[in-house]
């Protein structure tokens, strides 16, 4: 039992990574480009995962938990474990990510077909599963910190998977960029935490914590915001959202599978999984970015006509719900609304997906490679020709809008209720619920308004109409399946009630534990005001809920409000929104070219004052220095020393060769000479 | 003619007269005559001195091997004389200097 609590999960880990591993060697030579290799491991996975979620619900102890580790690094001074931690929360996110992926695995088999990098698209998923994974057991920061920009990684590979397309290739670069500025703070916010506390594991780190002498106050507040910025960035959080809409470029079932369970997951994961160490400044911090995120991103969803973007605005929305859930405490609200909107939203990105797989069909065959395929304005009345696709759209669209009855409501439900009542105790903060309901309208409305322009109404480009069909089984499976997965039934059980989950096996197993930070609140304290704001907060959101949908239904279905006459009366809110806020250009604008010119000005001072004068300076001295010592070898020691040598010697030998004449009697001569002075010398 | 001196003046001047001789002529059979005076001047020493240290035969004898051995060399000078004609059509010593660098 123990083992198997240890080796699966080892499993579920490196399947994926073996699979990439296969894939990207020597994926060209399998049959099919090997994808039969990558949808059997992650299917693999998927069936081990769902054996520990049962192995789980058997047990049905909240406070299981299984952990194993290796010394990865041991200097004494500085140790580094390696290790995986599987609770409950680990359970549940390996099946969500194990089920997602599988669905996207079988999915792209036919949305993918013919790809020119088929096998690589298939390795990367693999790779991106494999780090997914990678953080979700992480048992330490170094360790998630690891797989953490691993997912950074494989997402801008599978972002710019087309990257023959500029817009692809810049939105991969894009993506990864502002992940970086995320990662930069998680980064300073392990070490924060490190420097403190002398460990990375997440025991060490609380229990520490909990003892209130390591690190307090503002030190643990500042850590706590430098490992949300990590999560923002990933989560795609205001400031930091602005990659996800671009994210879009890439296939779109790697859209479903990076924003609906593995890349923006991984954000909110690791905020659930370290919520007891923020402090009540850090969190409500949080559940502002949160809060802001979730009303600015559905705010610009409302005007978007690209499907696709409508969807990433929701993600982008639903994140915001998610992180202002943890940062009001009512934590496990979020990650229960991590795992229902894992479910729905992949399959809207699988509907979307199946929208615009036919499109592209349609236009191919009447040769149109101008038309937008994902542009909803050419779509409309598609109910009828792809009827398994509209009606999981409807049903995945109900649950995110928040009707009762659906896997979302229950989800935004216990997040809005936690809200609510975090704002009933702290009146000042009212208007972080307000946050809350507002985007709940509009999430329903901006969702109503992409079904009924994609599937109702009349078809608005007549000549591919006829062309457009319902997509094959391999595409529909997941989508059946996801659809079937946001009723509510699954979230309840063991007990059959719509408007509650108090009693369910998530309720039951994932427990809110306290939050270390001495002072911080307790679980019970917020889960009693969550508990006493519960129906109003589920009065209010089926409200907004109504609102939302009626809205869209008298502006786009009965068209009895015009769209057109509202946009032109609020004229500037709507080109604010169409514009994104006009987010990127003022980055571009206060961000990038400030920046830009920043760095112009040093590349200046760099080239123009420190290498003309500095370096080109010390270059000339170098230079004169060495003409001159050149000058000294050359004329003096050669030319005088060496050379006068030889020269000594030359002039020497020629004069002394004077002496040798030839001449007999010279040399007699010297000889007489010698003797004569020889004699003189001797006579005295 | 009784004393040592005059003789041994004589030879010293033959002696001179064979070494100007020989450094000075430009004709080889010049220099070889000069040495046939300076092997000459040498006999006389010889004679001189044998002489006057009680007539021991000595120096005779020795007078008579350089008077062989001048006979000799000048046999074997002339080849070389005649020999040095044939080659540069000239017996002027200084042009007999090609071993001159």
């Amino acid at each position: 039992m123990d083992n198997t609590m240890i080796t699966l999960p080892l499993l579920i880990l490196f399947l994926p990574l073996i699979s990439f591993v296969i894939l990207i060697f020597f994926g060209k030579k399998l049959p099919r480009q090997g994808d039969w290799v990558a949808v059997g491991s992650i299917v693999t996975t998927f069936f081990f995962a769902l054996y520990l979620f049962f192995q789980m619900l058997l047990e049905y102890d909240p406070n299981f938990s299984h952990g194993a580790s290796f010394s990865w690094i041991d200097l004494d001074a500085f140790k580094i474990d390696q290790g995986i931690l599987i609770d409950n929360l680990t359970i549940i996110m390996l099946l969500i990510v194990a089920l997602i992926s599988s669905c996207t695995h079988i999915f792209s088999l036919k949305y993918m077909e013919g790809d020119i990098r088929y096998n690589r698209y298939y390795a990367y998923l693999g790779l991106f599963t494999f780090s997914m994974n990678g953080i979700v057991l992480a048992d330490n920061l170094i360790s998630m910190y690891i797989s953490w920009e691993l997912v950074g990684v494989s997402s801008y590979l599978l972002i710019g998977h087309w990257f023959e397309k500029d817009s692809a290739a810049d939105a991969s670069i894009k993506a990864f960029l502002t992940n970086r500025v995320g990662d930069i703070g998680f980064f300073i916010g392990i070490m924060l935490l490190y420097s403190a506390v002398g460990s990375f594991a997440f025991g060490p780190i609380f229990d520490s914590i909990a003892t209130g002498n390591t690190i307090t106050g503002l030190t643990l507040t500042l850590a706590g915001l430098g490992i949300f910025l990590g999560a923002a960035g990933k989560s795609s959080q205001f400031p930091l959202h602005i990659w996800l809409p671009d994210a879009m470029e890439g296939p779109t079932p790697v859209s479903a599978l990076m924003h609906a369970a593995t890349m923006v997951a991984a954000g909110v994961y690791m905020s659930v999984r370290l919520f007891p160490i923020f402090t009540p400044d850090a969190l409500l911090v949080i559940a502002y970015i949160g809060g802001i995120t979730a009303i600015l991103a559905s705010l610009i969803a409302i005007t978007q006509n690209d499907i696709k973007k409508v969807l990433a605005y929701s993600t982008v929305s639903q994140l915001g719900y998610m992180i202002l859930a943890v940062g009001t405490g009512v934590y496990t609200a979020a990650f229960f609304h991590l795992l229902t909107h894992a479910m729905f939203k992949a399959n809207l990105f699988y509907c979307s997906g199946s929208v615009i797989h036919s499109m592209h069909h349609a236009l191919h065959k009447i040769h149109d490679e101008k038309t937008d395929p994902q542009d909803m304005r050419n779509m409309g009345g598609f109910k009828e020709k792809m009827p398994v696709t509209y009606w999981s759209m409807l049903i995945s669209t109900l649950a995110i809008a928040g009707v009762p009855l659906f896997s979302g409501f229950l989800s935004k439900d216990a997040i809005l209720a936690g809200t609510l009542g975090f704002a009933q105790h702290h009146p000042e903060h009212f208007l972080l619920p307000l946050f809350g309901f507002c985007a709940a309208a509009i999430t329903a409305f901006y969702m109503f308004r992409l079904i009924f322009m994609t599937f109702h109404g009349k078809p608005k480009m007549q000549n591919i109409f006829k062309d457009i069909h319902e997509s094959p089984k391999e595409m529909t499976g997941p989508i059946v399946l996801l659809a079937t997965l946001s009723f509510f039934i699954f979230y309840t059980l063991p007990k059959f009630n719509p408007i509650s989950t108090k009693e369910s096996w998530f309720t039951q197993l994932v427990e809110a534990k306290d939050s270390v930070v001495p002072g911080g609140m307790t679980a019970g304290e917020i889960s009693g005001y969550a508990h006493h704001a519960h129906y109003l907060a589920m009065g209010l959101s089926i409200v907004a809920a109504t609102i939302g949908i009626l809205l869209a239904v008298l502006m786009y279905y009965k068209n009895i409000v015009s769209p057109k006459k509202i946009s032109e009366r609020f004229g500037f809110l709507y080109d604010w929104s169409l514009n994104k806020f006009y987010f990127d250009e003022n980055y571009n604008r206060f961000l990038y070219q400030p920046l830009l010119k920043l760095s112009d000005t040093i590349s200046w001072l760099d080239w123009e004052f420190y290498d003309k004068y500095f370096i080109n300076g010390f270059g000339r001295a170098t230079n004169l220095l060495s003409k001159l010592s050149g000058k000294f070898d050359y004329d003096g020691i050669d030319q005088g020393l060496v050379d006068g040598l030889g020269r000594i010697t030359d002039a020497g030998g020629k004069n002394l060769r004077k002496i040798q004449t030839g001449r007999l009697q010279n040399y007699l001569l010297y000889v007489v000479a010698g003797i004569l002075v020889i004699i003189i010398i001797q006579a005295f | 003619m009784h004393n040592l001196e005059s003789y041994l003046f004589i030879s010293a001047m033959l002696f001179c007269l064979g070494v100007f001789g020989v450094m000075t002529r430009r004709n080889a059979i010049a220099v070889l005559m000069g040495i046939e005076l300076i092997l000459n001047a040498a006999n006389i020493n010889f004679v001189a001195f044998s002489k006057f240290n009680g007539m021991n035969l000595d120096g005779h004898i020795f007078g008579l091997l350089v008077i062989v051995l001048a006979a000799a060399e000048a046999a074997v000078a002339l080849a070389i004389i005649i020999n040095m004609y044939n080659n540069m059509n000239s017996i002027n010593v200084d042009e007999a200097a090609r071993l001159r660098q």
